[in-house]
């Protein structure tokens, strides 16, 4: 890792924010790096994930899907069963406490399914902030369930409607609103993106993932995995996973992008490979856009994938080759899901789908002794009225 | 000595201030921008700034969001506001500045970027996404080429105020306000701490821009800095107008009333 300046991931990363914003950055730099190492911050940070997230989560071996596809053994991460039904909680728990002890009020997120945006709205209940969350408002229209949970938590929902009404515009947004309360307010960034320092602290409090699994691993299998397989958007789920199995050279990593109705169409959200090399959202990283750098539209089911770039780090993974990125289409991805249901009994997110996805490809082309684990990074209770029109299936909603 | 610098040492020894008028480009369309901002020059705007049209403008307001999108609705392109530009410089000799964000930079690639500026008769250019830290990664392709990269502090810059004005060229721009761009009815900046900080470490000329709307705004700021810029509130002038023609005269009328505000 090119470490010359700081907040970088080989020429990935960076601070490209409006001056305002420079000093709040590194004031919240100095203070996570001074907390990161302080015993008392951890210790309340692992209270808080295994008292009220529900960690660990388990390590699930699923026996009939292994069965069924012939190849590779499977196991799942159930992140789904965290508290707030995703993986999101994890980071949430972390930047809530960390925004506690610097002493404010006020959090605000961006959210683009809704998990994080719930994860964020009850950690502010828990903290005692003040919360407000941005979302597009064509998310808000598919999410509709979330919204109202955010609302049941005394959360504000903003209504964002720019650009696309998605979450690269509820981004855009959070950070604005960031600009104009800097002072009193904390910006709970929920993915491993945006200007640094928040790439390093997101995947740092998501981490708790892979660390789990190796040691649910090594005491199942007493070795590592042979492949990691998470979705992507801007990255947290997988970035959580895949991080503390860096140095370990065996372990394959594959990140899964929403490839929407296919990366041949303008219909998909996969920024690794369709995108070049661009910068938004205070990061240098893979973008989905044109020759002037204008940001193009990006479609996925899942809201929580519609993003469209990745995080720094990802993107420097892809161009050293230490991950692999593929691409996932809407119909696979529904597929994955419904496979996962029938054959497992667990309803994943839609996001997560597209992990389970490529795992339907892949495992069947393993010989028996080699080990997947999917992160199933949420659960799918929120997707079923979208899943639902996908199929063509009407519901009461 | 650029286009820029020049024309703060004019109205220096005339004992005036800048007045910097901002539009987007292609809002609602570049032969209107180009009536403009001719207009805007022949009612005594001192430097013109446009704003290149992007789809993720991160620090402006509802205002200059709505203009770049109006503006993108058309398909424009970079490469047409520079011919625009070249066009526009057989007879206009105002000092003109571009506001873009860094990606559209950095895909049009920079040393073509700046080399395109200099033809066409762009003086400076702001970046308000690339701060102090990251500026380095355009100073070798910036050094080729005799453009003004103009900086910006805000009011919570305090001491990384120092390291900023010593880069910046042409003029220093200071942000009147924490917030992204649009109008504001007061400002609870103290600008006399602002400034103290700011005129300790910086003889460069100062521009203070983000909310400036009103001639009362303008007799209450101008004795802190030399020039102000009025961005939103001009837009607005374009924005309420339904064809070209009004809007360049509307455009006109506010120029004309700011001018007055500034020469009182």
């Amino acid at each position: 890792m090119d470490l010359h300046k700081k907040g970088r991931y080989g020429e990935f990363g960076g601070q490209y924010v409006p001056e305002t914003l420079m000093n709040a950055l590194l004031t919240l730099e100095t203070e996570y790096e001074k907390y990161k190492n302080d015993p008392e911050f951890i210790k309340e940070f692992q209270f808080y994930l295994k008292e009220y997230g529900g960690r660990p989560s388990l390590l699930y071996f699923a026996e009939r899907m292994t069965k069924d596809l012939g190849g590779a053994k499977i196991y799942l991460k159930r992140e789904d069963l965290n508290h707030t039904g995703s993986h999101k909680i994890n980071n949430v728990l972390g930047q809530a406490l960390l925004a506690y002890k610097m002493g404010k009020k006020r959090i605000i997120a961006e959210t683009g399914a809704g998990q994080h945006g719930v994860a964020t709205a009850t950690a502010a209940v828990l903290f005692g902030l003040e919360c407000e969350v941005f979302m597009g408002e064509e998310d808000m229209e598919r999410q509709s369930l979330n919204v109202f949970r955010m609302n049941l938590l005394g959360a504000k929902v903003r209504k964002v409607t720019s650009g696309t009404g998605t979450l690269k515009d509820a981004t855009s947004e959070a950070m604005r609103e960031w600009v104009a309360r800097v002072e009193d307010t904390f910006y709970c960034l929920g993915s491993v993106v945006g200007p640094h320092p928040y790439p390093a602290i997101v995947r740092d409090f998501q981490s708790v993932i892979g660390n789990e699994v190796r040691e649910q691993i090594m005491r199942k299998e007493g070795k590592l995995p042979d492949y990691l397989i998470a979705c992507v958007g801007g990255g947290s789920n997988a970035m959580g996973l895949f991080h503390p199995f860096l140095n370990d050279k065996e372990v394959g990593m594959i990140g899964c992008e929403a490839a929407g109705e296919g990366v041949d169409t303008d219909k998909h959200a996969a920024s690794i490979t369709k995108g070049s090399i661009g910068v938004l959202h205070g990061m240098k990283s893979y973008f989905l856009q044109d020759d002037d750098g204008q940001i193009t539209p990006v479609f996925s089911i899942s809201a929580g994938l519609d993003y469209p770039g990745i995080g720094p780090e990802h993107a420097n993974f892809h161009a050293t080759g230490r991950a692999q990125y593929v691409p996932v289409t809407d119909k696979e991805a529904v597929n994955a899901f419904q496979y996962l249901t029938k054959t497992e009994g667990i309803i994943p997110a839609i996001e997560s789908a597209h992990a389970v996805a490529h795992a339907l490809k892949l495992a069947p082309t393993l010989p028996k002794d080699k080990i997947i684990v999917i992160n199933v990074s949420g659960r799918g209770d929120k997707d079923v009225y979208s899943v639902a029109r996908y199929m063509g299936v009407k519901i009461n909603e | 000595m650029s286009r820029i610098e020049k024309k703060f040492n004019e109205l220096k020894e005339l004992n005036k201030k800048a007045l910097i008028t901002f539009v987007t480009a292609g809002d609602p369309n570049l032969e209107g921008t180009k009536k403009i901002v001719i207009q805007m020059e022949k009612d005594g705007a001192d430097i013109i700034e446009l704003g290149i049209p992007y789809s993720d403008p991160i620090a402006e307001g509802p205002v200059i969001q709505a203009a770049n999108e109006r503006a993108l609705k058309n398909s424009i392109r970079i490469k047409d506001i520079f011919d625009m530009v070249k066009d526009m410089r057989v007879t206009a000799k105002v000092p003109l500045v571009f506001l873009l964000y860094f990606n559209c930079i950095f895909k049009y690639g920079p040393d073509k970027f700046f080399s395109d500026c200099v033809s066409s008769g762009v003086d400076g250019v702001i970046i308000p996404d690339l701060p102090f830290e990251e500026s380095d990664e355009l100073d070798e392709v910036v050094s080729k080429y005799d453009v003004d990269i103009i900086s910006l502090v805000a009011p919570t810059s305090k001491e990384r105020i120092e390291k900023i004005a010593k880069r910046s060229k042409g003029f220093l721009y200071c942000v009147s306000s924490l917030g992204v761009t649009g109008v504001r009815n007061k400002f609870s900046t103290d600008f006399n701490e602002f400034f103290s900080y700011i005129n300790k470490y910086t003889s460069i000329p100062k521009a203070i821009g983000f909310g400036i709307s009103t001639p009362e705004h303008i007799k209450n700021l101008k004795g802190y800095c030399d020039g102000l810029i009025v961005g939103s509130a001009m837009v607005k002038q374009v924005e309420r107008s339904s064809n070209i023609d009004e809007a360049v005269k509307n455009v006109s009328d506010y120029v004309k009333t700011l001018r007055e505000a500034m020469d009182s």
